[in-house]
């Protein structure tokens, strides 16, 4: 073609609204608590935006929700799921339950059917009988209860590890004995963060910090968190349940 | 093709080019290969050169090796750090260096870095840039220190302090504020750490360890992991299974441990072989 | 879809205390489609090396038996077995001589080298599928699966290994890598290679 010639010709422009900034989730539910963590570097193709942008975003009391993908979409769906968990509260006088909120979530979802949230959401806490959940969506609402998931850059580094560790897939129980159903506390989050600093190592687009969240059921003891290094509380009483973060530094490469 | 003798001819070998064509053609897209996505530098100091690079090799997001070497021989006072396609700076330095090497032998002296330089970028120019290796040569010969850039297409510059993959806009940042005429060896080699480093924490590309290498007149240092900034923690917890963890069906064992058994034959009670 | 998942497949080397283990999956496929589930990748060249290779199985099987030649050349001229290291060089001399129309393979080397003092040693490499070769001190992956399986890997090897130990470590490795990949898996094989002894074992894994 005549480059001279390119204004006669039919062109087309385009603008892609959507962008991936990186990073990776996960959480694992135990039977009277959820681990819900995320990575905190943000980036877009080779550059770091923030070593500091969290992933992860306590809701009420019991719920935790970790988003991945497109960091903007990520930012603004919070904030509404945020919001309509507000106005439950003022319409009902008391935090929305667990379950409610995944299905709140994938209403949310599916209503960008044709302009979705760029976001692969994971949604962690304790449900109303006391029982540690995770919920893990897609970007269009299609959900699932789950014992763990993981999600984001490095899901497929991160996924099989956790069949292995947490399902014990592919493993034989020594004679007579069997694989535990659900693991103990300080055992889930030292596969937390093996899990990302294993990611780390192997995924150009995981570092930089790590924020574990713990959701511990009513009436639980803390066993197994005092002590633990970084350890902060942000739950609102001290009667419910009770939310706790767990900050760590990543490799910064 | 080309296996009937074991001496093949020289060069690269099309043969292969029609069915990939084809298969390309079908609308299978070739893979990508191990690209350096790299930050490596070069400087000039008072009496000498400092060349610099991290050590990270990627596929796409994935970091394919922690700790490669980029920074590559030539001669004993010539070496080449490469970013780009990782088997391309790996294969072209190689045969400049023996290259190199052949015309030390032939010409009687030690070979200059313009000659090497030329090498290179004749060599890069022949393949119109898909030979995807850009390069930061450095030396010292008869005539002095020099230090060049050689882009994938051959063109090449001669500047007093060079940086070259995807941290080099980060690299270059700390040589534009740092950088300054007749530094002492420390001085360079700290302003090349601070540069590979900022590639290595501010590039996605680039990171774990910054290899070094200082040239000098009479002698050439090569600081193989010069600082290692990014160790890995030790893990929570340990991974051993209990043996036995895992399902198998068949078992063959390769038994290399040449063993003879000497059997008499006949026993003692056997009568001895009549000798008469 | 790349030429590279064209039949699918995957492979993996470890390095443990005095020995290395390499396997890898026995999936054949046609793009979605198994064709076979006792298509091995992982080959002997020498007593104590073993070469792997993902990709395409064409290349796969060409590769084997030009490889087996220019070994048996090798040793047929020097009167001596090959060393990995040596044979690392030939593959990937091999692989970049094809630079502009390369095989759609990527190998994967695991043996054990001869010391001076006659020790030996472990040793493992891997290459693109142009050539570029990358010696690692714990693991290499390649295939389809190499994502899952550097995670995994990441998460489980430790050093100094023991035999025994190294084979429950790369084939826990192995298998739950590839079960989270629709192109490799359908069992898998794994040899432990030693100074005195190499022992291979078929692992029971999930086949679908």
């Amino acid at each position: 073609m005549n480059p001279m010639n390119t204004a006669a010709q039919p062109q087309q422009r385009q603008f892609n609204p959507y962008t991936e900034n990186g990073g990776t989730i996960l959480a694992i539910a135990g039977v009277d608590f959820s681990v819900i963590a995320g990575d905190t570097r943000q980036s877009e193709g080779y550059n770091i935006q923030t070593r500091y942008a969290p992933k992860v975003f306590r809701l009420t009391d019991r719920a935790v929700l970790a988003v991945n993908g497109f960091a903007a979409d990520g930012n603004m769906f919070v904030k509404k799921v945020k919001q309509r968990l507000e106005w439950y509260r003022h319409a009902h006088a008391k935090d929305m339950p667990l379950h409610a909120i995944a299905r709140l979530i994938q209403t949310m979802l599916y209503g960008r059917r044709f302009f979705p949230y760029y976001v692969y959401n994971i949604l962690g806490g304790i449900e109303d009988d006391g029982s540690g959940a995770v919920y893990s969506f897609d970007p269009v609402g299609s959900y699932e209860r789950e014992t763990c998931r993981a999600a984001g850059a490095a899901q497929s580094l991160v996924q099989p590890f956790l069949d292995n560790q947490i399902y014990f897939k592919n493993q034989q129980p020594a004679p007579g004995t069997a694989h535990p159903a659900h693991l103990p506390l300080p055992h889930v989050l030292s596969l937390v963060i093996d899990s990302f600093t294993g990611a780390t190592e192997r995924h150009i687009e995981v570092g930089d910090g790590l924020e574990i969240y713990v959701v511990l059921a009513k009436g639980r003891d803390l066993s197994g968190l005092e002590g633990f290094a970084g350890l902060q509380e942000v739950s609102s009483r001290s009667d419910g349940e009770r939310i706790f973060v767990i900050r760590r530094e990543l490799k910064k490469d | 093709m080309a296996t009937a003798s074991t001496y093949a001819p020289v060069g690269f070998d099309f043969s292969n080019q029609v069915r990939n064509q084809f298969l390309q053609e079908k609308g299978l897209p070739l893979p990508k290969a191990t690209s350096t996505g790299t930050t490596i530098v070069g400087c000039l100091f008072k009496d000498g050169i400092v060349l610099g690079a991290d050590t990270r090799a990627t596929e796409g997001p994935i970091v394919a090796d922690k700790n490669c070497e980029k920074i590559h021989y030539l001669t004993d006072s010539i070496r080449c750090c490469g970013a780009g396609t990782a088997a391309d700076t790996e294969f072209t330095t190689a045969l400049i260096s023996s290259n190199m090497a052949l015309h030390e032998l032939s010409t009687g002296r030690k070979p200059r870095v313009v000659t090497a330089m030329t090498m290179l970028k004749q060599m890069l120019f022949r393949y119109q840039g898909q030979v995807g290796a850009a390069l930061v040569l450095g030396g010292v010969d008869a005539t002095g220190p020099h230090l060049f850039t050689i882009a994938p297409h051959g063109s090449t510059d001669k500047l007093p302090y060079v940086t070259m993959g995807s941290g080099s806009l980060a690299a270059m940042a700390v040589f534009e504020s740092g950088w300054k005429a007749g530094m002492t060896r420390e001085e360079a080699l700290s302003l090349v750490t601070d540069a590979i480093c900022a590639g290595i924490f501010n590039d996605l590309g680039s990171g774990s360890n910054v290899d070094a290498c200082v040239i000098t007149a009479g002698h050439t240092d090569m600081l193989r992991n010069f600082v290692r900034p990014n160790e890995r923690v030790a893990k929570e917890q340990r991974y051993l299974f209990r043996r036995g963890t895992t399902a198998w069906k068949k078992e063959s064992v390769r038994d290399l441990i040449v063993s003879e058994e000497v059997r008499p034959i006949g026993g003692a009670g056997a009568e001895a072989m009549d000798t008469s | 879809m790349s030429i590279m998942e064209y039949n699918g497949g995957s492979v993996i080397a470890m390095v443990g205390k005095g020995c290395v283990a390499i396997g890898s999956d026995l999936r054949l496929g046609n793009q979605a489609l198994t064709v076979a589930t006792n298509f091995e990748k992982v080959f002997p060249v020498t007593d104590r090396i073993y070469l792997g290779m993902s990709g395409l199985a064409t290349d796969v099987a060409t590769l084997r038996e030009q490889f087996r030649f220019r070994v048996n050349m090798y040793q047929i001229k020097e009167e001596r077995d090959i060393e990995p290291e040596a044979f690392a060089h030939l593959v990937s001399s091999t692989l970049y001589e094809r630079r502009f129309g390369p095989y759609f393979i990527e190998p994967v080397i695991g043996g054990l080298w001869k010391t001076q003092g006659g020790e030996y040693k472990p040793y493992i490499a891997a290459a693109d599928l142009i050539g570029c070769l990358n010696f690692a001190k714990d693991f290499v992956v390649a295939g389809t699966a190499s994502e899952k399986l550097f995670g995994v890997a990441e998460g489980l090897w430790e050093p100094d290994l023991e035999p025994e130990d190294l084979f429950e470590t790369i084939s826990q490795t192995l298998m739950n890598g590839v079960d989270r990949d629709a192109y490799s898996g359908w069992g898998a094989i794994i040899h432990i290679v030693t100074p005195d002894k190499v022992v291979t074992r078929t692992l029971k894994g999930r086949m679908d």
